[in-house]
């Protein structure tokens, strides 16, 4: 049997304290691309109670997936942004979650992203993650932006770390990882680079601006 | 002089687009940050480099 909303609300009140409850589901997130940080990410908002979540990509589920990001076998081919939202209401049936499943564009970003308190950048591409730092940092001046760049290999986790670029910027990563045919993604260690990035969330609605 | 992630570099008078050509940073997989603000990539090509410019190029790389 699923717990009810209050029963779900008070267990996370009794974990967080009700103050930092309140500012968590009050708290509006954007996560732009879900495929390994983004599906991650998205979890560990979800599982803190996170008002509302607004989940955005273009893509389907593959099997090239499924070695690290949060679906299952049985969704391949369903898009990303409905197998994560039913994925994700399983373990938080009561978050709020929009999706759009569509890129995003110098045109429909602040559009898309305008309720979003804080915006998660989860893309693959270095083009779009570029782009999209560009366009929310120099538009939409009040967001913080939390971006990923450099998670991929087996090299330490302990490379993995956040810094914060400016006022309104944290990044995410080791910085050069970048993935090829010679270094592919692995689950833990774009998990690691994910948690960074929720972890920052957090701590930004927690009132803590230090990366 | 100006301070490019960190270390002093004499490339004022250069454009910001012409710096990260000759240094061989791709436009389109970076963000620059000038003096504290975001420098949006449309004007990369207009914004010249002046003494005492703080400057932080910021590289992406692909994964996620």
């Amino acid at each position: 049997m699923i717990p009810t909303k209050d029963d779900m609300y008070k267990a996370l009140e009794e974990r967080h304290g009700k103050e930092l409850q309140k500012k968590f589901a009050s708290a509006a997130v954007a996560v732009c691309g879900l495929g390994g940080l983004g599906s991650h990410i998205a979890f560990a908002l979800a599982r803190a109670g996170i008002g509302r979540l607004i989940l955005i990509d273009f893509d389907r589920v593959d099997i090239s997936n499924l070695n690290r990001q949060q679906y299952k076998a049985d969704q391949i081919g369903r898009n990303k942004t409905e197998a994560l939202k039913e994925n994700l209401k399983e373990a938080a049936p009561y978050v709020e979650i929009k999706t759009y499943c569509e890129k995003l564009t110098e045109k429909n970003i602040p559009q898309l992203l305008n309720e979003a308190d804080i915006i998660c950048e989860a893309f693959d591409d270095p083009e779009y993650k570029a782009l999209l730092t560009d366009m929310v940092l120099s538009l939409m001046k009040e967001k913080y932006l939390v971006s990923a760049s450099g998670m991929a290999g087996l090299g330490s986790g302990n490379a993995i770390c956040t810094r914060k670029v400016t006022e309104h910027f944290y990044l995410c990563g080791d910085g050069v990882s970048e993935v090829s045919e010679e270094m592919g993604l692995f689950s833990a260690r774009v998990m690691l680079c994910a948690a960074h990035q929720a972890q920052t969330v957090l701590r930004l609605l927690a009132g803590e601006h230090d990366a | 002089m100006v301070k490019i992630n960190g270390e002093e570099r004499p490339v004022q008078g250069q454009t910001v687009a012409d710096y990260l050509e000759k240094t061989g940073y791709c436009r389109t997989r970076v963000a620059v940050e000038k003096n504290g603000e975001i420098l949006p990539k449309a004007e990369y090509d207009s914004t010249v480099l002046e003494d005492g410019d703080v400057i932080e190029v910021v590289s992406f790389v692909g994964g996620g």
